[in-house]
């Protein structure tokens, strides 16, 4: 075979294998909206009860993703879980915003919304979010609804 | 006693010829020095190994994803979360399908070409003529296939898997009319760079080191007679089908466990 027409073919296949692995990691995967190292900004929060909430999970205020959980941990001495979450430094959010683990759909994935207060102070990298609510845990829920039932049974 | 002996024989040549590949890989790498620095060689065994084996792989991937996209879309729609299927489509492909069925179809198509190639040079004596001529056959010959064939395998597992994906969109999107807006980034919110493509990738490259390890092994090993060239080939496609799924098991089980 002609040296440049091999040239030119092997040219082709290594461009066209290139773009694939872009159109993956920009078009299939999150590398377009990833936050980088840097860019980002770390917030704690402390929950009592998270679900079903895992690492990676989005954090989302006004339904918008604007980071991602980090890091989660158990606490030993308040016996409570500690969040770390990665937040977009273009975004903001004043000091008494209350974060809450909330589940998309009925059976949906988990995520943490944060719904911002009037604070004029801005919360900084690596402060604890004070104000929190725990996961919804169906269990409990149904445990409790089924209690009350049966109170009202009882009182008729 | 017989049969303890015939137990014992088998044993001591298995570990020879796994010792034998062996040093057979490692000396592979230390002399590929010749593969980058007449990098034509290796550009010669990209097309081989790489470009001829596109149509294969592209036609393949377009199908295997139109069917996962059907199947995903029948299976998904009875709990009416048919959006997810871009999500299934490209999880599937870019983890596991892509490297790994990309990987079966490269050894079944360059990798047994390879064998046969380097049993067939032994058989007609042109590896002891290189010999002869003080040119490293190693070197000479199978170096540059090792390095093309490590360096096609993780594109055409890309290639696979974007190819896949567009068949999954054609399929549900264009004919079945599962909405493009909720396809697309249902897929980007749950196929994460680092996690899926990069392991993906991980994925591939492996399997490209296995897969040409086996082949020019196989090869180089192989009787010099017609019968052992294709005894050689049939073994290629069958210990690098078997590597490649023990090594994705393997793989996968560090990768995507344990988070």
């Amino acid at each position: 075979m002609e040296r440049t027409v091999l040239d030119l073919w092997v040219g082709v296949f290594v461009a066209a294998g290139i773009a694939a692995l872009l159109v993956l990691a920009l078009k299939v995967g999150n590398a377009s909206t990833t936050f980088n190292v840097g860019e980002t900004y770390r917030l704690i929060a402390e929950f009592d009860n998270i679900g079903g909430l895992k690492v990676r999970a989005p954090v989302k205020s006004a339904g918008v993703v604007v980071g991602r959980v980090d890091d989660i941990q158990f606490e030993n001495q308040r016996f409570v879980a500690r969040v770390a979450m990665k937040i977009d430094k273009r975004y903001a959010f004043p000091k008494d915003t209350s974060v809450s683990i909330l589940t998309s759909g009925l059976l949906g994935e988990q995520y943490i919304g944060l719904d911002a207060g009037g604070d004029s102070a801005m919360l900084k990298d690596g402060d604890t979010v004070k104000i929190t609510q725990s996961a919804l845990v169906l269990e409990k829920l149904i445990g409790q609804f089924l209690y009350n039932k049966a109170a009202e049974g009882g009182a008729k | 006693m017989k049969n303890l002996r015939g137990i014992g024989h088998q044993v001591v040549n298995g570990v020879w010829r796994l010792g034998y590949a062996a040093r057979f890989f490692l000396l592979t790498l230390l002399r590929s020095a010749t593969s980058f620095r007449r990098f034509r060689l290796t550009v010669k065994e990209i097309y081989f190994a790489g470009v001829l084996s596109l149509i294969i792989i592209s036609v393949s991937g377009l199908f295997v994803g139109m069917v996962l996209g059907l199947q995903g879309y029948e299976t998904l729609q009875k709990y009416g979360a048919s959006e997810a299927v871009g999500t299934l489509v490209a999880l599937s492909l870019t983890r596991e399908l892509g490297p790994v069925v990309a990987a079966l179809l490269f050894a079944s198509r360059a990798g047994s070409a390879m064998t046969a190639e380097i049993g067939l040079m032994k058989a007609t004596e042109q590896i002891s003529a290189m010999e002869m001529m003080a040119v490293d056959p190693i070197a000479r010959v199978i170096g540059p296939r090792f390095w093309g064939g490590v360096i096609s395998m993780p594109l055409l597992a890309a290639m696979f898997s974007v190819v896949g994906v567009f068949g999954g969109y054609l399929i549900t999107v264009v004919l079945i009319g599962v909405d493009e807006g909720a396809f697309w980034s249902q897929m980007q919110s749950a196929v994460d760079f680092r996690q899926d493509i990069v392991n993906g990738v991980i994925k591939s490259v492996v399997f490209g080191v296995a897969v040409t390890a086996i082949a020019l092994f196989e090869g180089y090993d192989a009787p010099p007679t017609a019968e052992g060239v294709s005894g050689a080939t049939t073994r290629t496609v069958v210990t690098s089908s078997l590597a490649i799924l023990g090594l994705d098991f393997v793989l996968t089980a560090f990768m995507f466990t344990g988070v």
